[in-house]
């Protein structure tokens, strides 16, 4: 079961952001957007999980398909300790996933608490802890230090565990490195 | 240290009471104005069971009042969210109702309504105006941002309200059920003063006005005093209390 994209067009305050764009990912398939800031990358995520409806086109999902996602910001909630946030979205044990995002220490720390790479360490560990079929990362390695991005990187690769996978990233050696079938959008 | 902090804390009440011995002699009559000893001395009807009947019902038609008006905001907040058509038939109701002295609304429920009744319905008046703009308010300025990631982890509604929605609501919420819980009580005993219903503090302050017992009326009047300072200082530690548990970005 496939994402279809058909030339889906999106304008925001008449400057139109998605141009024609007709894309198809299958079941499974590892796909990153890539381009400059400004070009339609994160609106073409949104527009794919329903979050933004097109002006023209049309976009067909498979049926059920349940979303995992990881956003530009953090969205953790702040009321709630590192470890409730994914144990919001997961019955596997919050301990595992802050261990694999190395943020054991985090256990109890509310977001406000955590510095910025932190909460977006916290909010990977979300995304990929919940069970899903398809995975949306945002930008997942802003903000993290090479060693940190790096292994980050494994850890993705390891816990798609044969989801599709919708990356946006501005870095070509991520897409590169998790296999990603690259597509390029233009300004 | 202890002398002068004992001092600085008596000395509004001590002025007050200066105050108040001054305008009695002033007068130099008690149906004008009671000495503070004949005030003490009513106070003798704390002995009383009648006393407590009439504080108990009053109380529990207060609390009655406070709690309807709470949940009756609160659901109308949600559905005024959900719908802007419900949004729209509310909003005018809430503003005449404000906009209304509190009096026409207690005579115009006697018409209707027990007098045993009306205090209820006057209190809940005063509270839902109250509630519902600021759990409205809250409810509004929710982040959509986290509402969406609720959606897009396919969380159930109901999961969102709990996890999202209450949570973004809880501090104005709890202000203005701070803000409103004095006016209420106050509000409750007016209605009671009006329509004099069985076993009520206000039935006692309207007894005592036309009996002129004014020494009864100021001491009845204290009991409100005290009671409203009472509720509100218990309803503050609950609050602090409640917010203590929960962490605040």
């Amino acid at each position: 079961m496939s994402i279809i994209l058909e030339d889906v067009q999106k304008s925001f305050s008449g400057k139109q952001v998605i141009r024609n764009a007709s894309v198809t990912i299958g079941a499974g398939e590892r796909v990153c957007f890539f381009g400059p800031s400004g070009c339609g990358k994160t609106t073409m995520l949104r527009l794919i999980c329903g979050l933004e409806q097109p002006d023209k086109g049309s976009i067909r999902l498979p049926d059920g398909l349940r979303w995992s996602c990881h956003f530009q910001e953090d969205r953790l909630l702040p009321w709630y300790t590192s470890a409730e946030n994914i144990a919001l979205v997961t019955k596997d044990d919050p301990a595992i996933w802050l261990e694999q995002v190395h943020l054991r220490e985090a256990w109890g720390l509310y977001p406000d608490e955590l510095s910025g790479g932190m909460r977006r360490r916290v909010s990977l560990a979300r995304a990929l802890a919940h069970e899903s079929d398809a995975l949306v990362l945002d930008e997942p390695l802003r903000e993290l230090d090479a060693a940190t991005a790096k292994a980050m990187l494994q850890l993705i690769d390891i816990s798609i565990n044969g989801r599709t996978l919708l990356l946006v990233t501005h870095d070509p050696s991520q897409a590169e490195a998790l296999h990603c079938r690259m597509i390029a959008m233009p300004l | 240290m202890k002398t002068q902090k004992i001092l600085r804390k008596m000395f509004p009440l001590l002025f007050w009471l200066g105050v108040w011995v001054a305008a009695y002699l002033a007068t130099g009559q008690e149906l004008l104005i009671a000495s503070p000893v004949s005030v003490m001395k009513r106070f003798a009807f704390v002995t009383e069971a009648a006393f407590w009947r009439c504080v108990g019902m009053s109380l529990y038609r207060a609390a009655m009042a406070y709690v309807l008006g709470i949940i009756i905001a609160c659901m109308l907040a949600v559905l005024c969210h959900l719908w802007q058509w419900v949004d729209d038939l509310v909003r005018p109701a809430l503003a005449v109702i404000r906009a209304t002295p509190v009096a026409s609304f207690i005579i115009l429920a006697l018409v209707w309504l027990s007098s045993s009744n009306v205090p209820i319905l006057t209190g809940m008046l005063m509270v839902v105006p109250v509630v519902f703009s600021n759990v409205k308010e809250g409810i509004d300025a929710t982040d959509p941002q986290l509402l969406e990631m609720g959606r897009l982890f396919q969380w159930s509604r109901w999961k969102i309200f709990r996890r999202i929605i209450i949570p973004s609501v809880k501090s104005t919420f709890l202000a203005a059920c701070e803000a409103c819980v004095g006016l209420c009580f106050k509000a409750s005993i007016a209605a009671e003063v009006i329509g004099t219903p069985k076993n009520a503090i206000g039935t006692q302050l309207y007894s005592a006005k036309i009996y002129l017992e004014t020494d009864t009326l100021m001491a009845w009047t204290l009991v409100v005093i005290l009671l409203s300072m009472g509720i509100e200082k218990l309803l503050r530690c609950i609050i602090r209390g409640g917010e203590k548990r929960v962490h605040h970005p």
